[in-house]
């Protein structure tokens, strides 16, 4: 059971919170199912016992059996609460397993994912490459997922490292995780969206700094690249897609899949978003320039990345 | 006008192709389907049955006619539902190690987008409303509903969405999108074909018939409870049904305007939920679960109410704690409308906003925990008659307490991370469904029969449904925690792990036991029949019940009570029979009660053809149907013929007969 015994602090968190949860529960419902079976049998009309027809109140009881569960989810609230603002999929990680802090100046591997018609993609800009239906993380450092989809809702998974989070079009979700073990794990999508879901699956391998390395380069000798032209073939639905390395990925890739501007010419939401925050929706339709025009126009860019730093990121420093 | 444009016209998208005779599985079923069916139809003509069935049945406003034709869809619609449960089942147990199994994604996917929608809104449904109608009124002292050709045309549109849902098996095909069909995969470019334009329509049908039955028994028990019943002296299950009702009729319009807004997506080139144009899914989602979660609860509550009615019958004692229950009830109704986000947690919300959710979630097992208490205690020095009905009671508290608790740990956010959509989820949901609402519909069948047949249940077929339906449970679902725990997600169509095999086997095994309990069910039904003579009962308190409906006769008179009784305690029945209470047998007025009419089921018709026409884009035909749809509505207004009244002698004629069979049974 993967849920159980998984390999990655976060999934470890998970599933002892599963267990406390379990057996604070059962503080209640062990006794009542066995008061069930003792009443049951004790009070059967044919064994002579009490009969107290008109017994239907009693202020002891009364407290007893509001007070009891009362308590038990006082405790288990407060355990989630401070579980689910510690376990936040948009959280940093602090530390890479319970004996461990995080090290000073140990950044997060980023990976971009995409879920597609019914394959997954993985961009690693810090390595400059992609792959399809296949991921790799090095052990004990931290990852931080940012997840999205091209059209249809997934659930990006892996049990054995951490728990879901939803892919979805025109939005980013982010996952911070860290494999403790190196392994070969299933990953999937766990919402169901169409025909190829049931295939929708890829492996992710934990390895070593140097395997990783390894496994770095192997992809680099691929001699495909992820251009715009690729990515539509890509985009195309395909069940049971095999694996596929990627030595290198068009620049902003990742960033136009999520803000729905893969064509020369339409506008990034972000792009939209931040005009229309800054009050002038009307620039882009009157700029006469095209985008790649105004990303370098500074002057823009500035501004626009004042307005852009996005929820989470904002979240993130607040903490 | 081209002829193309006139075919188009006429039969919109509808051509050969949309008849599936390339599914060998589809034309078995249809060719049985046609044989049963002939041969229903055919029986009903040779024994000359259609006026019968007209006039006392399909047009009858009667509450407790319309309430048993309830339970006749929820149980035809069961055997649909089970159907596709069986049939995934064997799926999931045969597609291992490269096999594909017997069903295509394309039909699998059919299957249990078909079984959800079935399961919850064609038979929990039905099954509810069903004994709600029958026993409400009865419970109250009432002789009909507040609206009764309301209630007739609600049942009559429920029935129409069934049917949609049924034709789609054989023309064109149902949605591929889970039972809630989440955009963007409902949306056009993902589904352009018929199927969630049948999930649409059938709802919004069906929907129309939910929300004005709503409407029907709220008002029914606000505002026509006999004399003396003060809100804390009604019956548990009154409250229950005063609270699902309450429930009904704030959340099915949620669950209409969504659909209406997916309806415009893909009718109209909206953009409500698309991935562009500023459409936003988690809008849909959000609105659904806003009528979804209130929508467990509109299940479960009159379940609880059922189960509190019959323990305190068979104990034979007065039900423990009824202030806490009703209070109880009351505050699950509340906080049913504080908990949908627990559905998706996994959407990326912030963690304040999840644990609030996840803790108001938990802040629901207290009441509910309570009542669970209040059923112990009130067995607790009690005199347990172990009928049937108070099996399926003891069967649910044990199965239902195991259900809450994985409930409860769903609920907490980081542990949903990894238990959501998976098939621990699956199995939880099953679990308080089964165990709660199905046993309770199960023990209120069985206790409300003779009332309304005027005979009991055989005992003998009884315990063989209880106990293949709990041990079938058992099988079939807790290998389904395990697997969720294995990591194992829902709604795949084969796997790649061997290892997963047996579970799946086990699983598919339990679904053949529970399939053994409905046989025993439908067998109980057909024996019972049989030996009506030997089961009957004249009383009409066969169970020495507690509360009004006990004091008529079974079958109670159309008119349901002679004189509207007068109540004096919280089991009213009770404390007249305490009390040495007489019937009156002389001093009989004239009844005054509504006339059936065959506006609701024409109604209902030419909106089911009306919803056919939209899924096909025959605008033609659903202009017409529209036109006419508004025009027989119209028309009954002008209908003032509504009304009759019984009179003084037929009463007095009915009370003697009932007053013979009373002597002659002592």
């Amino acid at each position: 059971m993967v849920l159980m015994s998984p390999s990655g602090d976060i999934a470890a968190q998970q599933r002892d919170l599963i267990l406390w949860s379990t057996f604070l529960m059962l503080l209640v419902i062990v006794p009542v199912i066995i008061l069930t079976l003792v009443f049951a049998i004790r009070y059967r009309a044919g064994n002579d016992a009490t009969y107290k027809p008109d017994w239907d109140h009693s202020t002891v009881l009364e407290l007893v059996i509001w007070g009891a569960p009362l308590l038990i989810i006082i405790a288990l609230g407060a355990m989630t609460w401070v579980s689910t603002h510690k376990l936040d999929p948009y959280r940093p990680l602090e530390r890479i397993d319970a004996g461990r802090p995080l090290p000073e100046g140990v950044e997060p591997l980023v990976i971009e994912v995409v879920s597609l018609d019914w394959k997954w993609l993985f961009f690693y800009p810090e390595q400059g490459i992609a792959t399809v239906n296949e991921l790799a993380a090095p052990v004990d450092r931290p990852i931080r997922f940012k997840i999205t989809s091209d059209r249809v809702m997934n659930s990006f998974f892996i049990p054995a490292l951490a728990g879901q989070i939803y892919s979805m079009a025109g939005m980013e979700t982010k996952l911070h995780a860290v494999i403790n073990e190196p392994g070969v794990y299933d990953g999937f999508s766990a919402n169901y969206s169409g025909a190829g879901f049931s295939q929708m699956r890829f492996k992710f391998h934990g390895l070593s700094d140097a395997d990783f390395d390894a496994w770095v380069a192997k992809v680099k000798s691929s001699d495909e690249a992820l251009s715009r032209v690729e990515y539509r073939e890509l985009e195309q639905p395909s069940e049971n897609h095999p694996v596929t390395y990627y030595a290198s990925a068009d620049d902003n890739l990742y960033h136009d899949i999520l803000n729905r501007c893969l064509n020369e010419g339409d506008v990034c939401m972000d792009e939209m978003m931040a005009f229309t925050e800054l009050g002038m929706p009307m620039c882009i339709a009157g700029d006469p320039r095209d985008r790649k025009a105004r990303r370098e126009d500074d002057e823009l860019r500035e501004l626009l990345d004042l307005t852009m730093a996005d929820d989470s990121d904002r979240r993130s420093l607040n903490q | 006008m081209s002829e193309l444009d006139l075919t188009k016209l006429i039969f919109g998208r509808l051509s050969w192709e949309s008849i599936p005779l390339h599914d060998p599985i589809l034309i078995g079923t249809f060719i049985m389907v046609a044989i049963g069916g002939t041969a229903v139809l055919g029986f009903i003509t040779y024994k000359k049955a259609w006026g019968y069935l007209w006039h006392e049945w399909f047009t009858s406003i009667d509450h407790k006619k319309i309430g048993i034709m309830y339970m006749v869809l929820g149980l035809v619609m069961l055997l649909r539902g089970f159907a596709d449960a069986i049939m995934m089942r064997i799926q999931q147990a045969w597609a291992f190690g490269g096999s594909e199994g017997y069903l295509p994604p394309e039909h699998y996917d059919q299957i249990f987008t078909a079984h959800g929608v079935i399961m919850i809104f064609f038979v929990a449904m039905p099954l509810i409303t069903g004994v709600m109608n029958y026993v409400v009124p009865l419970q109250i002292g009432a002789r009909d509903v507040a609206f009764p050709f309301l209630n007739n045309f609600s049942f009559w549109m429920t029935t129409a969405g069934a049917v949609l849902v049924m034709v789609s098996l054989f023309i064109g095909e149902f949605a591929k999108t889970g039972w809630l069909a989440y955009p963007p995969l409902s949306g056009i470019i993902k589904s352009p074909g018929v199927g969630v334009d049948y999930y649409i329509w059938a709802l919004q049908i069906a929907g129309v018939g939910t929300l004005l039955s709503g409407v029907n028994l709220l008002v029914t028990i606000v505002k026509m409870r006999a004399p003396g019943m003060s809100l804390m002296r009604m019956p548990v299950f009154t409250w229950t049904a005063l609270c699902t009702n309450v429930l009904i009729v704030a959340a099915f319009p949620v669950l209409t305007a969504v659909l209406a807004l997916l309806a415009l997506d893909r009718y109209a080139d909206f953009a409500f939920f698309t991935t562009d144009l500023g459409g936003n899914v988690m809008m849909y989602i959000n609105l659904i679960w806003i009528w979804g979660h209130p929508e467990v609860y509109i299940l479960i509550l009159p379940a609880f109410g059922i189960f509190s009615e019959v323990v305190s019958t068979f104990s034979r004692k007065r039900l423990f704690g009824y202030a806490s229950m009703v209070y109880a009830t009351v505050v699950i109704t509340v906080l049913s409308y504080l908990v949908w986000l627990h559905h998706f947690f996994t959407m990326g919300s912030g963690p304040t906003v999840n644990s609030f959710f996840g803790i108001t979630t938990m802040i629901i097992s207290i009441p509910t925990g309570a009542k669970v208490f209040n059923w112990l205690f009130t067995m607790y020095r009690g005199r347990i008659e172990f009928d049937v009905p108070m099996l399926w009671t003891v069967g649910f508290i044990i199965t239902f307490v195991i259900g809450g608790m994985t409930g409860v740990l769903l609920a907490v956010p980081p542990a949903d991370f990894v238990l959501h959509n998976s098939l621990f989820l699956v199995a939880h949901f099953h679990n308080v469904i089964i165990g709660g609402v199905l046993f309770g519909l199960f023990a209120g069948i069985t206790y409300w029969y003779p009332k309304a047949f005027g005979y009991k249940l055989d005992p003998f077929w009884g315990k063989m449904s209880f106990w293949f339906w709990t041990i079938g449970f058992y099988f079939a679902f807790m290998p389904l925690y395990v697997l969720g725990l294995m990591g194992v997600t829902r709604r795949m169509n084969k796997f790649d792990d061997p290892s997963l095999q047996i579970w799946f086997v086990i699983a598919a095994f339990g679904a053949i036991l529970i399939a053994i309990g409905i046989a025993s069910f439908l067998i109980q039904l057909y024996v019972s029949y049989r030996r009506r003579d030997e089961l009957r009962d004249d009383t009409g308190d066969p169970w020495h019940g507690r509360t009004l409906e006990w004091s008529t006769s079974s079958p109670p008179p159309y008119y349901n009570f002679a004189f509207t009784p007068r109540v004096h305690d919280l089991d009213a029945w009770w404390q007249m029979k305490e009390h040495g209470y007489q019937r009156p047998t002389s001093g009989f007025l004239p009844i005054h009660m509504p006339k059936n009419t065959g506006a609701g089921i024409i109604l209902a018709g030419i909106s089911t053809v009306l919803g056919f026409a939209l899924i096909w884009h025959m605008w033609l035909l659903a202009g017409v149907s529209f036109f006419a749809l508004l025009a027989v509505a119209i028309g009954h207004t002008f209908n003032y013929d509504r009304d009759y009244h019984i009179p003084a002698d037929e009463v007095a004629g009915i009370e003697a007969e009932r007053t013979r069979m009373l002597a002659n049974h002592v």
